[in-house]
């Protein structure tokens, strides 16, 4: 595979605030990879410094084998899809998608054919004439697609383009993008905190906290094998326990001595111990290798998901059946549903679900939806590049 | 209490506009009274025309006006593009409170402080008059510019900070990105701006009174000088004008205005009638 973009050691800060510390990532031809991490966490200035619209303190930008670190954004072969979506109100649908054809003094009945055939390309064909501010967030989401692609760029940058859709509608783009991606051929940067959605639309995951990346490669990689309590934590549901590698293949944690599958630690390292609540299968309590009592009970739909108490320890785990709160359980953990981790700055931080409560859960989101919320109404956005969601 | 309110506002509006409706009436006398009305007659108008030297005033005035507003408003704009981009908070609020500094100084201040430097400068350079055209036109340009910023800058702020970011990424170079994507949507507070300053230039008197000179009038410099004499209903011909163009002014600006909300309300409608569809 031929790289196509690769970022060298980039540092970058606002105000003395390290947004970026030291970051390399090789981005290849014709991949969809995405940047996933939480807010403030530097993926949108990836985006932005690849973009042009912000200079690295130090570090190189390579664009296929060139370095453009100091080429002008209206220079550079990388179109943007930008958050929320920046149409020109002024324009029509038409002119919107043509607006960088013109630019190039395309002549007129080039830019028909090309704009005729983007809006087909996003299902917006008979809407030519529209005006951008009738059009629903979905629609004008495939115009802000439409008019990127139309210049053909050899890669395409997403700064959260579906963050404002509803579900159903952001379910839906996931896949018209995927199909666009696949359609076009060209290389997708995706930028997004939502990890299902990275998940399901990437060749590779790059994730990142605080300003440095933290792990890549494949959704499939991610899920199962996460580099740090981080990844385990923010990439799905983990419980995250204290553990000793006795040695290959044999991993202690939870009073228990565990058959395992990792190899190649140290004898006694001390590690952190993944198990997905998926993973842990549930039998009556005399049979189970860790015994525990439910400590509360929440019905999600297609499962239950169970806090189990194991010595002190609250366990999530997710069942389809039924158990009631304060019933003693056994739990049973196959060899290769626990994956072994090193230790890391991350350890102990995540994946205990003792103060985990789905009432919290809530209070937090709506926070920060709010604070989101009036930090947009507010006209505050001076520092509008250190702003990350 | 409906009633008292009634009349509250009716008693408003006979204070606020009987003096122009008796103006505009009293321009039409056929006869010199003040007090009498003897009959109408465009009589007047006919002998403000016939006055060469006002007529010249007017010119002189309407030249200044547009000078100023153009210039105004161009340097207003580019000021605003420039404050609205500092990210430093307090160098901001410095640069807001130093902008509004000539609104609300007062009128005699102003005129008085230019005209210093103006001779002040001109002295330096061992100039003999130093007041003219020049000097007025950029007395004017200097009390008009804070007005422009006022009106550019909320919409600066408003705008969606990527559009110009999006221009740039679609291969326009800064400025032609301002060209295309923010002065479309700013346009609104740059017309505001513009109409704005003209009027403020073509009605001003106190600073224009400190800061003319070589023979160059403008219209309230004129009228001031010759009701130094006696008055005229010429006159009364010359501001029923001045008056309705001013009021023409306004309505095409309040139309605009009101134009640009009807058209963001109805976009928005729609919007959510299409978001409601889909849920």
């Amino acid at each position: 595979m031929k790289k196509i973009i690769e970022l060298k050691n980039i540092t970058k800060s606002f105000d003395g605030e390290v947004v970026l510390d030291n970051i390399s990532l090789d981005i290849y031809d014709n991949e969809f990879i995405t940047l996933l991490g939480p807010s403030g966490c530097g993926k949108t200035t990836t985006l932005r410094i690849i973009g042009g619209f912000e200079t690295p303190d130090s570090g190189d930008v390579i664009f296929m084998g060139e370095d453009i670190k100091d080429v002008p954004p209206y220079k550079r072969n990388v179109n943007t899809v930008f958050q929320r979506y920046a149409l020109f109100p002024h324009l029509n649908v038409f002119e919107n998608v043509a607006f960088s054809l013109r630019e190039k003094k395309v002549p007129k009945d080039e830019i028909k054919r090309k704009v005729t055939e983007m809006l087909t390309l996003v299902a917006l064909k008979g809407f030519e004439k529209r005006s951008v501010t009738s059009l629903s967030g979905g629609q004008q989401q495939r115009v802000a697609i439409a008019r990127a692609l139309v210049n053909q760029p050899k890669v395409l940058l997403l700064d959260e383009p579906l963050a404002a859709l509803d579900l159903k509608l952001r379910k839906d783009m996931q896949v018209e993008l995927k199909n666009i991606q696949k359609a076009t051929g060209i290389t997708f940067v995706f930028v997004t905190h939502d990890q299902e959605e990275a998940l399901s639309m990437s060749d590779t995951v790059v994730v990142m906290s605080e300003g440095r990346i933290q792990q890549i490669g494949t959704p499939v990689d991610i899920y199962n094998e996460p580099t740090n309590a981080f990844v385990a934590d923010f990439i799905g549901e983990s419980n995250i326990l204290d553990g000793v590698m006795l040695e290959d293949r044999k991993v202690s944690f939870a009073g228990q001595v565990f058959e395992c599958v990792d190899e190649g630690f140290d004898r006694r390292e001390p590690v952190d111990v993944v198990v997905r609540p998926e993973d842990v299968d549930i039998v009556p309590a005399d049979r189970g290798m860790l015994k525990g009592v439910v400590t509360s009970v929440t019905f999600l739909g297609v499962h239950y998901e169970i806090i189990v108490d194991i010595d002190g320890f609250k366990w999530m785990i997710q069942t389809t059946d039924f158990w009631d709160v304060d019933e003693t359980i056994g739990l049973v953990i196959e060899p290769d549903a626990i994956h072994v981790m090193k230790k890391s700055e991350y350890s102990g931080m995540f994946g205990d679900y003792s103060t985990f409560s789905d009432e919290m859960e809530e209070i937090g989101e709506v926070e920060i939806e709010e604070l989101a919320e009036i930090e947009e109404r507010g006209g505050n956005r001076t520092e509008s590049g250190k702003t990350d969601e | 209490m409906k009633r008292a309110s009634k009349i509250y506002t009716a008693l408003m509006m006979i204070f606020l506009f009987a003096p122009i409706a008796i103006l505009v009436v009293f321009s039409f006398n056929d006869a010199k009274s003040l007090s009498v009305f003897s009959g109408f007659s465009l009589h007047w108008y006919r002998e403000l025309f016939r006055d060469a030297e006002t007529l010249k005033a007017v010119r002189n005035t309407l030249v200044l006006a547009v000078s100023a507003a153009l210039i105004s408003t161009a340097m207003g704009t580019a000021a605003a593009v420039g404050i609205n981009r500092l990210r430093n908070k307090v160098l901001r609020q410095v640069m807001d409170s130093v902008t509004n500094i000539p609104m609300i100084n007062p009128d005699i201040i102003t005129g008085i402080s230019l005209m210093l430097m103006f001779v002040f400068v001109g002295r330096l350079f061992g100039a003999a008059t130093s007041l003219n055209f020049g000097t007025m036109l950029i007395a004017h340009i200097t009390f008009c510019l804070p007005y422009v910023i006022l009106q550019v800058l909320p919409k600066l702020q408003q705008m969606d900070k990527s559009l110009p970011e999006a221009a740039m990424d679609l291969g326009c170079t800064p400025f032609r990105a301002f060209l295309k994507a923010v002065l479309p949507e700013i346009m609104p507070g740059v017309i505001t701006g513009l109409i704005m300053a003209f009027t403020l230039s073509l009605d001003d008197f106190v600073i224009s009174y400190f800061t003319s000179g070589n023979g160059f009038q403008t219209l309230p410099i004129r009228i001031y000088n010759m009701t130094k004499k006696t008055v005229t209903p010429k006159m009364y011909a010359l501001a029923t004008i001045i008056f309705f163009v001013i009021l023409t002014l306004l309505l095409v600006s309040n139309l605009y205005d009101e134009d640009e909300v009807q058209r963001r309300r109805a976009a928005r409608q729609i919007r959510k009638a299409s978001k409601e569809e889909k849920t």
